[in-house]
C-alpha cells in the first residue's frame, strides 16, 4: 500500500510537472508563432501583407451554438474570400477566441486577439459581451462589426456597426407586421425576463402596441432558472382570450411552449422573432407542432436563392451542421467588411486606427447585399437599414409569408 | 520583530513587489495587452478571496454566497457612478462609489448575518447559498430610472416607470446597468487589495481576532470564558461582506456591462472563490491571494489550447489540491525535498 501511494504521488507530481510544462511549452510556442507572424508581417508589408480579422463568441458552455455559428461562418467567409483572391489582392488571416458568454472573458478574448495583431473585430456574438468589448475598441479606435449583438447600446460608439436588427427594431417591426396584416385582436406575450434580448424586444413591442388594432391582454415572464414548465403562462394567455401569442425568445424554449400548448389544446397563432429560427432542428421536437408559426427573421436556411443554397451547402460540408441566422449574420459581416475595405482601397499596412476611420466612412456609403438581406445600408449610428422578412412554417419548412 | 509581524510584512511585500514588476513590465512595453487586461480582475478576485478567507478560515463558517455581497457592492456603486457621472469629477465620485458599495454590502452582510449565524456548518452554508441567489434574483427584477422628477422605481417592467422623455433608465431588469464609467485600474485594485489585507491581518492579530478564532476553535469554551459569541461572529461576517463589496466596486467599474447573472454572481462563482480559498489554505490569507491570482490566470494563459483548456484547468486543480493537501504527499514532499534542503545546507556549510 505504501509503495502504491508512493508510486501514485510520484505519478501525480510528474503529471503536475508535465501539465505545467505543456502549459509553458504552449505559451512559448504561441509566443514563437506570434513572433514568427510578426516577422512574417514585417516581411509581408513589403511583399503583400494580410488583413487580420478576429471573431469572439461563446465557443463553450450553454450558448456555444451561437458562438460557434458566428465563428464558423466567419471562418468560412474568410476562406472563400482568400480562395477568390482576397481583399484588394491581400489575403485575410482569421482567428477566433472564446468568451464563455462572460463579458469579462470577452474583454480578455479581445486583448488576446489584439496581441495576435487583429485589425478588425467581427464580434462579440452576444449583446452584453459586445457592449463590454466596444468600450475597448473605442479606446483603441478599432473597427468593430458585431454580427449579432442586438441590444441598443451595442452600437453606442461611432466605431461599432452591426449586421442584425436591433432588439427594439424587432419589437417595432413585429408590432407593425401584426397590425398591418390584421393577424390578431388580442395578443398574449411570453418572454424571458432574465434575457437581455427577450426583454429588449418585449419592452419595445408593448410600447409600440399602443394605438394598434390589437390589444396586449397578457404578458407573462419566465427566467432561465424555470424554463421547463410553461403551462401557467399559456393558461393565462388562454384565459385572456389571446388569439396570437408573441414569443420574443430563443427557439429551445419556444419548442417547449409549442409542445405544451398542444397538450393543453390551445392553438393560437404563434409569432416569433429571429431567435425562433432553428426551431425545426430541435431534437425530439415534432415539427408538425410548429405548423403555422410565423417569425420575423432575416435568414431562412432553406431559401432557394443561389447565395443561401451555396452557403448552406458549404457550411454543412465543413461543419456538419445547418447554419442559423447567427451564422448568416457573421458570413455577411465578413463580406460587408470586404466591400467596405475595397470601396476605400484599404491596405493591411494601414494602422488599425486609420482602417477604422476608413471603414467608418465606407460603411455609410456602401450598399451591401448578402444572405440576410438583398439591400443593406447603414447610417453613422451603426444601425443597419434592411427590410425584415416574415416567414411562416408550412409542411416543416419556411415559406415566405408575404 | 515578531514572527506574525514579519509574516504580514512578507504578504504586503509580495503584493507590492508584484505591482512594481507588472508596472515596470508594462512601462517597458513587455506586457501583452491580454496580460494587462487580466491585472484588474486578478486584484478583485484576490480581494474577494481574502474576504471569504476571513469568513471561512478565521470565523470558521462556510459561506457559499459571497458573490451575493460582491453583487450588492457592484450594483449600488455602479448605480451611484452612473447617476453622478456628469455631476462629479472622477476621483471623488469613485471614492464615494467605494464607500457606498462597501456600506451597502456591509449592511446586507449584517442583516443576513442575523438569521444566518444562528446556524452552523452545512446548514449555514446552505442558507448563505440561498441568500446569494435571492440577492441575484431580486436585483434582476429591479427597474430604476431617473428623470427630472427624480427616481422612478418598478419591479414589473421598464414601461411601468412612467418616465419623462428626458428620463434615463439606470437599472433595466435583467439587462442590468450598462455604461458604468471605466474607473478601475491596476493601481487602485492593488491599493484596495493592500487595504483589505491590512484590515484582515490586523483583525486576526488583535484581541477581537483572537476572540473570533476562539469561537471557531471551541464555541463552548469561548462562550464559557465570557466571549460574546454572536457579537464576534457578526463582526467577522460583516467585515467579510464589506470587503466583498469592495471587490464588487472594482468589478463593476472595470466592465461596462453589469448584469446580475449566474456567471458573475451565482453560486458557481461563489464556489470558484471558495476554491481559491481552499487551495491557498483555509486561514492562510497570503495563500488565498496567490491562489486567486494563479487560478484566475491559468485558464486565460491556456487559451492557446482552445476547448482543452477547461479539461486541463480541472486536472491541474485536482493535482494541485492533492499535492498541496494530501497528508501522504506532504509527508513525501518533506521526505524528499527535506533531505535535499538538508544536503544543500550541509554543502553550503
Amino acid at each position: 500500500m505504501k509503495k502504491f501511494t508512493k508510486a501514485f504521488s510520484v505519478f501525480m507530481a510528474s503529471a503536475l510537472l508535465a501539465t505545467s510544462l505543456v502549459g509553458c511549452g504552449d505559451a512559448q510556442s504561441t509566443g514563437a508563432t506570434g513572433a514568427a507572424e510578426g516577422e512574417a508581417q514585417a516581411e509581408g508589408s513589403a511583399a503583400g501583407a494580410t488583413f487580420k480579422i478576429g471573431a469572439i463568441g461563446p465557443l463553450t458552455g450553454g450558448a456555444a451554438a451561437y458562438g460557434n455559428a458566428v465563428c464558423n461562418a466567419a471562418e468560412l467567409a474568410v476562406a472563400e474570400i482568400n480562395a477568390a483572391g482576397g481583399i484588394n489582392g491581400y489575403q485575410v488571416e482569421y482567428s477566433k477566441e472564446d468568451d464563455e458568454l462572460n463579458a469579462e472573458k470577452s474583454v480578455n478574448a479581445y486583448n488576446t486577439l489584439k496581441d495576435w495583431g487583429m485589425q478588425i473585430l467581427v464580434g462579440s456574438t452576444t449583446s452584453a459581451c459586445s457592449i463590454a468589448v466596444s468600450e475597448y475598441t473605442k479606446a483603441d479606435n478599432m473597427f468593430q462589426l458585431t454580427p449579432s449583438g442586438s441590444a441598443e447600446d451595442c452600437v453606442k460608439y461611432d466605431n461599432v456597426f452591426r449586421v442584425c436588427f436591433s432588439d427594439p427594431n424587432q419589437g417595432i417591426a413585429s408590432a407593425q407586421y401584426i397590425s398591418d396584416h390584421n393577424l390578431a385582436t388580442k395578443v398574449g406575450i411570453i418572454y424571458d425576463s432574465s434575457d437581455v434580448y427577450s426583454n429588449g424586444i418585449y419592452q419595445k413591442f408593448v410600447q409600440e402596441s399602443e394605438g394598434k388594432n390589437y390589444e396586449v391582454v397578457s404578458a407573462e415572464a419566465f427566467t432561465q432558472d424555470n424554463n421547463t414548465d410553461f403551462s401557467v403562462q399559456l393558461q393565462k394567455a388562454k384565459d385572456a382570450g389571446a388569439d396570437l401569442v408573441f414569443l420574443p425568445i430563443y427557439y429551445k424554449d419556444a419548442s417547449l411552449i409549442l409542445t405544451q400548448a398542444n397538450t393543453m389544446g390551445y392553438a393560437p397563432t404563434f409569432f416569433g422573432v429571429d431567435g425562433m429560427d432553428g426551431i425545426l432542428s430541435v431534437e425530439n421536437f415534432d415539427t408538425a407542432l410548429a405548423e403555422g408559426v410565423m417569425l420575423l427573421t432575416p435568414f431562412a436556411a432553406d431559401a432557394t436563392d443561389d447565395l443561401t443554397v451555396n452557403f448552406v451547402k458549404n457550411y454543412k460540408e465543413k461543419y456538419g451542421d445547418t447554419p442559423n441566422q447567427f451564422a448568416a449574420d457573421a458570413y455577411d459581416a465578413v463580406f460587408i467588411l470586404k466591400q467596405a475595405l475595397e470601396s476605400k482601397n484599404a491596405t493591411p499596412d494601414m494602422s488599425t486606427s486609420d482602417l477604422c476611420e476608413a471603414l467608418k466612412s465606407a460603411m455609410t456609403e456602401i450598399e451591401a447585399s448578402g444572405l440576410t438581406s438583398t439591400k443593406m445600408t447603414w447610417d453613422a449610428s451603426g444601425e443597419p437599414n434592411k427590410e425584415p422578412k416574415a416567414v411562416v412554417i408550412k409542411d416543416g419548412a419556411y415559406v415566405s409569408a408575404n | 520583530m515578531s514572527k506574525t509581524k514579519r509574516d504580514n510584512l512578507i504578504t504586503y511585500g509580495i503584493v507590492i513587489l508584484a505591482f512594481i514588476i507588472f508596472q515596470v513590465l508594462s512601462a517597458t512595453g513587455n506586457l501583452s495587452s491580454h496580460m494587462k487586461g487580466l491585472l484588474v480582475p486578478m486584484t478583485y478576485y484576490a480581494v474577494i478571496a481574502v474576504a471569504l478567507n476571513l469568513c471561512v478560515g478565521i470565523l470558521g463558517e462556510l459561506s457559499i454566497g459571497h458573490c451575493g455581497f460582491m453583487c450588492i457592492g457592484a450594483f449600488t456603486s455602479a448605480f451611484f457612478s452612473k447617476v453622478t457621472e456628469e455631476v462629479l469629477p472622477t476621483a471623488p465620485r469613485f471614492i464615494i462609489a467605494f464607500i457606498i458599495g462597501i456600506a451597502f454590502a456591509a449592511l446586507f452582510g449584517f442583516l443576513i448575518g442575523i438569521p444566518v449565524l444562528r446556524l452552523k456548518g452545512d446548514y449555514l452554508a446552505i442558507v448563505t447559498l440561498a441568500f446569494g441567489e435571492i440577492i441575484k434574483n431580486v436585483i434582476n427584477a429591479f427597474y430604476i430610472g431617473v428623470d427630472s422628477h427624480g427616481l422612478h422605481f418598478s419591479m414589473k417592467n421598464a414601461m411601468e416607470l412612467n418616465m419623462e422623455a428626458d428620463g434615463q433608465i439606470i437599472v433595466n431588469g435583467a439587462m442590468g446597468i450598462t455604461g458604468t464609467p471605466h474607473d478601475s485600474n491596476f493601481a487602485i485594485g492593488i491599493a484596495v487589495l493592500l487595504i483589505s489585507l491590512f484590515v484582515v491581518l490586523n483583525l486576526i492579530n488583535s484581541r477581537d481576532g483572537r476572540a473570533i478564532m476562539a469561537v471557531r476553535d471551541n464555541y463552548i469554551a469561548a462562550e464559557a470564558s465570557g466571549i460574546n459569541v454572536t457579537r464576534y461572529k457578526m463582526m467577522a461576517f460583516t467585515i467579510s461582506a464589506a470587503i466583498a463589496g469592495a471587490a464588487g466596486v472594482l468589478f463593476s467599474h472595470n466592465i461596462t456591462t453589469l448584469t446580475a447573472s449566474s456567471q458573475y454572481f451565482g453560486y458557481n462563482a461563489s464556489i470558484m472563490i471558495l476554491v481559491y480559498v481552499v487551495l491557498g489554505g483555509i486561514g492562510n490569507i497570503r495563500g488565498s491571494v496567490i491562489a486567486a491570482c494563479i487560478l484566475y490566470l491559468l485558464p486565460e494563459l491556456l487559451r492557446g489550447l482552445n476547448t482543452y483548456r477547461m479539461l486541463i484547468y480541472s486536472i491541474v486543480l485536482i493535482v494541485m489540491m492533492i499535492v498541496n493537501w494530501s497528508p501522504k504527499v506532504i509527508e513525501w514532499r518533506k521526505r524528499t525535498f527535506g533531505n535535499l534542503l538538508k544536503k544543500s545546507g550541509k554543502e553550503m556549510a
